[in-house]
Formats: structure tokens, sequence, C-alpha cells
């Protein structure tokens, strides 16, 4: 019973900290987006217009949905459902801070903490296309299938690039276990863990210092797989209006666009987890009492998940949408082979350090 | 290094992106806080009182006639000479401006020979159906005191004062818009507004005495 309690309540929290983060989210785009085009942004809505994504979602909860007459009913109204859910479920895995005792009890600070984590994100972030390509498909209408179909393209090409990245993770994770998995390799919290020291003593052990071309890739790849510009070709509206949500009003819309901004912030947690040390930091234990030292990590990972997105909206405001030839020629002929020859290259190192040249 | 420059070259863009966030913004809070008007500003009109609250327009026409855009309409009638709306014998009977189609070219204004049509500084005259669009002669008339008129009354977005203020048009071109006038005061005073203020600036050498 405690256990299904203790899941409950973290179900609960994960779900509300997704909700409120990204209301803060698309405040905190429009905002620096706008600041960055020296424009003032919305500020209306309460204190610097902070409130603004609760005014546009209430808006968006009362309009009427408009479902087109050509419309394959039944997939067009799971296709938003389908895209909340796997953006819902990543989040499951991720751990946001240190463990904690109540009682007897180990408290870890993530939903459930699996021992695969690594792969059941690849999985679900693949599942999420289809709400995608449905939604494209569903709307019986030009603009969205079109976009439904660049959607397959885009995402199998950098799924391959993202797995490739995340592969010397996995690898250097096993060197730095030495031998000791844990809870599995493949688990973000053993991941999180790894990452706890430092190296040489000064520099912290963040597998993205060591691995930067890791991460290079990673980050590409992720922005390609939440479909941010510059590869938002799914939604180019030059081209294709509204993309695949085009025939999406109201509320449906709304889940559209919840599930993006909630898959930019899973992207980026998934990140730091990999590649930033998780939730670590320095807590001072020592100093402060253990409530607050307890909540710090939470904090250093919100911190650094924040710095991440940053960067997504910075890269927004920043690069123009590729062409879609252009998209294909880089993902398959740039960031594959680049993440192959990164991936044999630190593979084959490794192999020297641990096992000693072949031939010696 | 010439293929890795290429490389890095779309990153630029990233400098510039940043540097903008702590440039300065120009953008106006424009309801709250507006900013001040070219003195020719053309926007509403109003017509005006002399100071002893006689009508200034006498019904002549001109300012139909010359409405490039046919938005006046004006019907003069003579003065009752026991009780005159205005100092002559004819005075504006009715006085329509379809603000729909005004143009605010200012050329009414130009042609008025009693300065009794005038534009403010007042822009603010969104309505909600057309027939509102249409100012009347209530609308335009200025109170007995000078104060103005908006159909839609006090509002945060209307600046009843702004209707004060008239533009600069009459000024740069009363007495035909001369340089031998410039610093002399050339009109009639208004109710409310009084006599106003002469207008510098027109030459070269006023630009000196400024």
């Amino acid at each position: 019973m405690d256990t299904f309690i203790e899941a409950a309540i973290k179900v609960v929290a994960v779900f509300a900290l997704l909700l409120v983060n990204t209301l803060l989210l698309v405040w905190a785009e429009r905002k620096i987006v706008a600041d960055m085009q020296n424009r003032i942004g919305p500020n209306r809505a309460g204190p610097f217009g902070i409130f603004i994504t609760l005014a546009d979602g209430l808006k968006l909860f009362f309009k009427e949905s408009i479902t087109p007459r050509r419309a394959e009913l039944g997939v067009y109204l799971a296709a938003p459902a389908m895209a909340l859910l796997p953006a819902l479920l990543i989040f499951l895995v991720v751990p946001i801070g240190r463990p904690f005792h109540i009682g007897d009890r180990l408290i870890t600070m993530q939903a459930t903490d699996l021992n695969v984590a690594v792969l059941f994100v690849l999985a679900i972030s693949s599942i999420a296309v289809y709400a995608i390509v449905l939604a494209g498909w569903s709307s019986g209408s030009k603009y969205p299938l079109l976009a439904g179909v660049r959607a397959t393209a885009q995402a199998i090409s950098y799924e391959t690039a993202m797995a490739l990245a995340i592969v010397p993770v996995i690898v250097f994770a096993s060197t730095q276990a030495g031998g000791d998995a844990g809870n599995g390799l493949m688990s973000l919290s053993r991941i999180v863990e790894l990452q706890s020291g430092s190296f040489g003593g000064f520099v912290p052990a963040w597998f993205g210092i060591a691995l930067i071309p890791s991460f290079v890739i990673f980050a590409i790849a992720g922005i390609a797989e939440t479909n941010r510009a510059p590869f938002d070709l799914v939604e180019a509206e030059q081209e294709l209006v509204g993309g695949f949500h085009t025939e999406y009003s109201a509320i449906r819309f709304a889940l559209f666009f919840l599930a993006e901004y909630i898959n930019m912030f899973n992207i980026s947690a998934i990140a730091v987890m990999l590649f930033f040390g998780g939730w670590n930091g320095p807590t001072f234990d020592s100093v402060l009492p253990a409530f607050v030292s307890g909540l710090l990590p939470v904090a250093w990972f919100m911190l650094k998940t924040w710095v991440l997105l940053f960067g997504f909206i910075w890269i927004r405001a920043t690069l123009p949408r590729l062409r879609y030839d252009q998209l294909m020629q880089f993902g398959w002929k740039r960031l594959i082979p680049a993440s192959l020859a990164w991936l044999v290259l630190f593979v084959v190192v490794t192999g020297f350090k641990s096992f000693g040249a072949p031939w010696s | 290094m010439g293929l890795f420059d290429e490389y890095l070259k779309p990153l630029a863009g990233f400098k510039v992106t940043f540097s903008q966030m702590f440039k300065k913004r120009v953008t106006t809070q424009y309801p709250e806080e507006k900013r001040p008007k070219p003195q020719r500003f053309h926007g509403r009109h109003v017509l005006n009182r002399y100071a002893d609250g006689m009508e200034k327009c006498i019904g002549c026409e001109l300012c139909a006639g010359v409405c490039p855009a046919r938005c006046i309409y004006v019907r003069g009638a003579d003065n009752d000479s026991d009780q005159p709306v205005s100092p002559g014998e004819r005075f504006g009977f009715v006085y329509d401006i379809n603000m729909l189609r005004c143009i605010f070219c200012g050329l009414c204004v130009e042609a008025c020979p009693t300065e009794a049509i005038t534009m403010t500084q007042l822009f603010e005259i969104s309505v909600t159906n057309r027939a509102d669009a249409i100012y009347d002669k209530d609308a335009l008339l200025v109170g007995e005191d000078g104060t103005p008129n908006h159909p839609l009354g006090e509002s945060p977005f209307i600046a009843i004062e702004e209707l004060r203020a008239a533009d600069g048009w009459m000024r740069a071109t009363a007495p035909a818009g001369r340089a031998a006038y410039e610093g002399v005061v050339a009109w009639t005073p208004s109710a409310g507004v009084g006599l106003r203020p002469a207008e510098i600036g027109q030459s070269a050498s006023a630009e000196e005495d400024v």
C-alpha cells in the first residue's frame, strides 16, 4: 500500500511539475525571443506577463473544437492524446534530485528507477512521432499530410544519430563504474551517480566534458526530435500552413502545443542527466539545514535544464529553418557519419585503455 | 582551417541575437503612455467658437467643396438677427463629417476662411458601427467654454486633452504661410484655447530664435 501511495504521489508530482514548467517555458520563450528581436513580448497578464500562458490555455480550453468533415474521426481524436502521453511518460524515469529517507523508507526523486531508462526514453520518443504522422494523415487535408510524411522521415533520420550519440555515454559510464553496474548502466539514476565525482579534483565529472562530440550530436538530434527551429519543417508555416496541426483547434491544438514544450523540457532534462551530471552540484551539507541541502540538487537540476532550454530558445531566435533537402543531407551525410566515426573512435580508444592494444 | 571556419560561420548569428537582449527597447506602452505627437499631426476635426461663444463657421461650404474625399456635408442657414449663431449673415446649420471617408489631408482647414474647422491631435476615433463614424455638428462643435466633445466620452483609450491641441497646419499656413509672418499671431482667439501662440521655426533664420 505504501508503495502504491508513493507512486501515486510521484506521478501527480511529475504531472504538476511538467505542467507548471510548461507554463513558465512558453512564457520564457516568448519573452526571450522578444528580447532577442528587440521587442518587449507579453507584458499584460500578471507581472511581466507571466500568466500569458495561463490566459492562452484558458482561451483554448473554452474555444470550439472544429472537426474537418473529411477527418478520420477516431484517429483524429486520438492523435493529440498520443502526442501528449509519450511526453508525459518520458519524465517518469528522470531523477530530479538526491534520494532521501522518510523513516526507513528510501524515497528516490523519480517516479520509477527503470534499469533500461535510456532505451525507454529512445523508444517512447520514437512513439511520439506516430502522433504527428497520424494527426497529419487523419486530418484529411493535404498540408497536414505532407507534414506527417516529413515528420516520419525526419524522426527516422535523427533518431539514429541520437541513439548513436548516447552509446559512448553508456560505454564511458561502464568504464567509470569499473564493473559496479549498480542499478544497471542504462538507469538514469546510476548514470547521474557516476557523474558525482570530479576529473582531477576540480572539473566536475560530467560526461559532457569528456564526450563533447556526443553532446553536440545529441543536442542537434534532440532539436530535430522535438521539431523545433531550425528543424521545424513539420510545422513550417510558410509552406504547410500549420503543418500537422493545421486542422486542429482549441483544446486539441493545446495538447499538441503542450506536448511540444514538455518534449523540449524532457530532451533538456535527459541531456542534463547524460552529459551534465544531473542533479549533482555543491549542496553544502555541513553548513545548511538538511531540508535546504536536500532540495538544492533539485535546484541544480532545474538550473542546468533551464540553461539548456535557454539554448533551445536562443537557437530558435537565431537560425533560419533548413530546407527539406538540407535537413535530409545534414542528417544522413553529416550527422550520422559523424556520430558513427565518433563512436568507433571512442570505443576503440576505450578498448585500448581497458584491455591494451591487441598487438601488444 | 578554411573548411572549419566555413562551418562556424552560421554561429556568428548567435552573438547578434544575444547582444540584442541587452539593448534598450524603443517600444512605447501605448494606452498608458503616449508619445508626444508632431505639432502638425492631423487628427480629428473640431469646429471652433470665438472667445465670446459665437460659432466661427459661416456655412460657406468651402470645406465641403475642397474635400477630395467628399466626406463633408454642410448646409448653411440665415442667422436670426436677434439671436445670431455666428457673426455674419449665415451660419453652419448642418455640419457632418464622415470619418470613414476622411483622409485627414487638412484641406478643409486650409480652405476655411474663418478658422472654424481645425484639426486636433486626437486619433482614437474607432467605432463599432458605421453610423457612429459620421460626426454631426453636435459632436464636432466645441462647447461654449471651448471644451471639445467626444461621442464616446471618457475612456482610458481616449485622451480628451488631445482635442484641445490644435494642429500646426493652420498655424503654418495662416496667413498664406509666408515667412514674413513668422512669430506674428495672425488668427482670432478661440473659446477654451484663446489666442494660439505664434508658430516659429518655419525658415532658416527663425531656427536660431528657438
